[in-house]
């Protein structure tokens, strides 16, 4: 009885997602555009999130480098220490990483700030007016994650090869010139270009989800909490099914 | 404009509105009529569905049946836009006051502002934001945050911000609840001296006695999703009935 309550729950709040998503893609090319919020929530969602993600990625990049490091010369390998961490942080851990960090830091404020302008009915006196919510909170804001965090994650990476530059000097020695050589020699377009297209849909799901999370909080202040953590929880969770998805997509594309 | 041309000019009619939530009947056949220049205390106990009547009234919530005539037009046959220029003849006052919290006072008045008198100049709506915060008597709050005002102050700005379009109706929801009997008195003579500035019609959604005996110039009890009585607060005070007359004891 139980698991029948809980799939019928599942699957009614993933009908109500599609149907937010839907709602999503029939509105956000309708005029009036809310291009001035559109680019206040770029610099909230994307500026502001720098620090956070810079930092994370330089000590992303510097203890991947450490860590690997002795491994490699068990093998008898370092020199490729370069190419290996340039690798595995541009196709794969760079924008994983980066976008749970940001899933953790915007899809939990923007199910808060949603949840909490619902709640105190700021939403429906938007509405009143003569503002379209949805159109003003909810597409500006996933406009702004899609858009912003592709350009996040491409700093990240940069900023992370940076940290790995610095772990492997530690306790090595190697030139900076030649340890970007060899990042950029082993790196290809298919290296490159399917890691980058999957951070737009890393960005549009936690964008969305903190949306319909926030949009469709209940129960006071206690919803608002939910609806942050939720926000957090199922977009991470989206963004690791995502990334399978863009692995095997990438693959029967022969990009593997 | 007299009373005698007020009183025939009719701006809101609600006629036979129904609205349920599952198997329960929040608004059961409710009929009303507001004038321009007439202030309607709409009276009920908590949970009779006093806010969903308001919430009909600008589209928030979709009655089930029945009428709303806004300046004679129903608003359930109105498109998007349509319905967005009769909101703009309509100020609403929610009872959390619903201030935008990460807007500054006068982002907030400048926000309806902005959305419906998109060619006014920057000049003219300082001039009219201010007008609003004189009308409300806090013109020192222009940069302050909603946080830092008090829960009156709040309530004021909330007046305000439903001021700044110029409505022709007014929907206050609960405006004295949460308020000290000082500050909701302070409101109350707020709402009355509005209605004479501007000559608005307001409906006013309350429980609060003093609210009902000073603001109002009709009274309709709404008892089991209906408009049970309606009258002036004298007349309904003399009203014998129980279900009535519990109101007023």
């Amino acid at each position: 009885m139980q698991n029948s309550i809980r799939s019928k729950t599942f699957f009614n709040e993933v009908g109500n997602t599609s149907k937010f998503i839907g709602n999503f893609f029939a509105r956000f090319l309708q005029p009036p555009y809310e291009i001035q919020e559109i680019f206040k929530q770029c610099y909230i969602i994307g500026y502001k999130s720098l620090p956070l993600v810079g930092l994370t990625g330089f000590i992303m990049g510097l203890v991947l480098t450490m860590q690997l490091r002795p491994f490699m010369i068990d093998y008898g390998v370092e020199s490729q220490l370069p190419a290996i961490v340039g690798i595995a942080i541009i196709r794969e851990i760079g924008p994983v990483i980066t976008a749970l960090i940001f899933a953790g830091k915007i899809g939990s404020s923007i199910g808060a700030e949603l949840g909490s302008m619902k709640v105190t009915e700021q939403i429906d006196a938007m509405e009143v007016s003569g503002t379209n919510p949805f159109k003003y909170l909810v597409i500006s804001r996933v406009l702004a994650t899609t858009l912003m965090l592709p350009i996040l994650i491409i700093l990240s990476d940069a900023i992370s090869l940076y940290g790995s530059y610095l772990g492997v000097n530690i306790k090595g020695s190697i030139s900076f010139n030649f340890f970007w050589t060899q990042i950029f020699e082993s790196l290809e377009f298919r290296d490159v270009i399917p890691a980058y297209i999957k951070t737009y849909f890393f960005g549009f799901a936690v964008g969305i989800i903190g949306c319909y999370k926030g949009y469709n909080s209940n129960k006071g202040t206690e919803g608002v909490g939910s609806s942050a953590n939720a926000a957090v929880v199922v977009s991470s969770v989206m963004i690791f099914i995502l990334d399978l998805l863009a692995v095997q997509i990438s693959d029967l594309l022969g990009f593997n | 404009m007299n009373e005698i041309e007020n009183k025939n000019i009719v701006i809101l009619e609600i006629s036979n509105l129904k609205k349920s939530f599952g198997e329960i009947n929040v608004l059961d056949g409710f009929n009303l009529t507001l004038h321009k220049g007439e202030n309607i205390v709409v009276l009920g106990k908590s949970g009779s569905g006093k806010s969903v009547l308001i919430k009909c009234l600008v589209g928030l919530l979709k009655p089930d049946s029945g009428k709303i005539k806004i300046f004679n037009k129903d608003i359930n046959n109105q498109s998007a836009i349509e319905l967005d220029k009769i909101r703009s003849k309509i100020g609403f006052l929610f009872q959390s006051n619903a201030l935008y919290d990460s807007m500054t006072v006068k982002e907030n008045l400048e926000f309806p502002l902005r959305r419906h008198w998109i060619k006014i100049n920057q000049l003219e709506i300082d001039k009219m934001i201010l007008q609003a915060l004189y009308d409300v008597g806090l013109t020192h709050t222009l940069n302050m945050m909603p946080i830092e005002l008090s829960g009156g102050m709040r309530k004021r700005i909330a007046i305000a911000r439903t001021l700044i379009l110029k409505p022709e109706i007014i929907l206050y929801d609960e405006p004295t609840t949460g308020l000290d009997p000082i500050t909701g008195k302070e409101i109350i003579k707020l709402m009355i001296e509005i209605k004479n500035k501007y000559n608005t019609g307001s409906l006013i959604i309350s429980h609060d006695m003093n609210c009902v005996k000073l603001a109002s110039d009709k009274v309709a009890v709404l008892i089991d999703g209906k408009c049970f009585a309606f009258g002036n607060y004298q007349e309904l005070k003399l009203n014998t009935n129980p279900l009535v007359k519990q109101f007023f004891e």
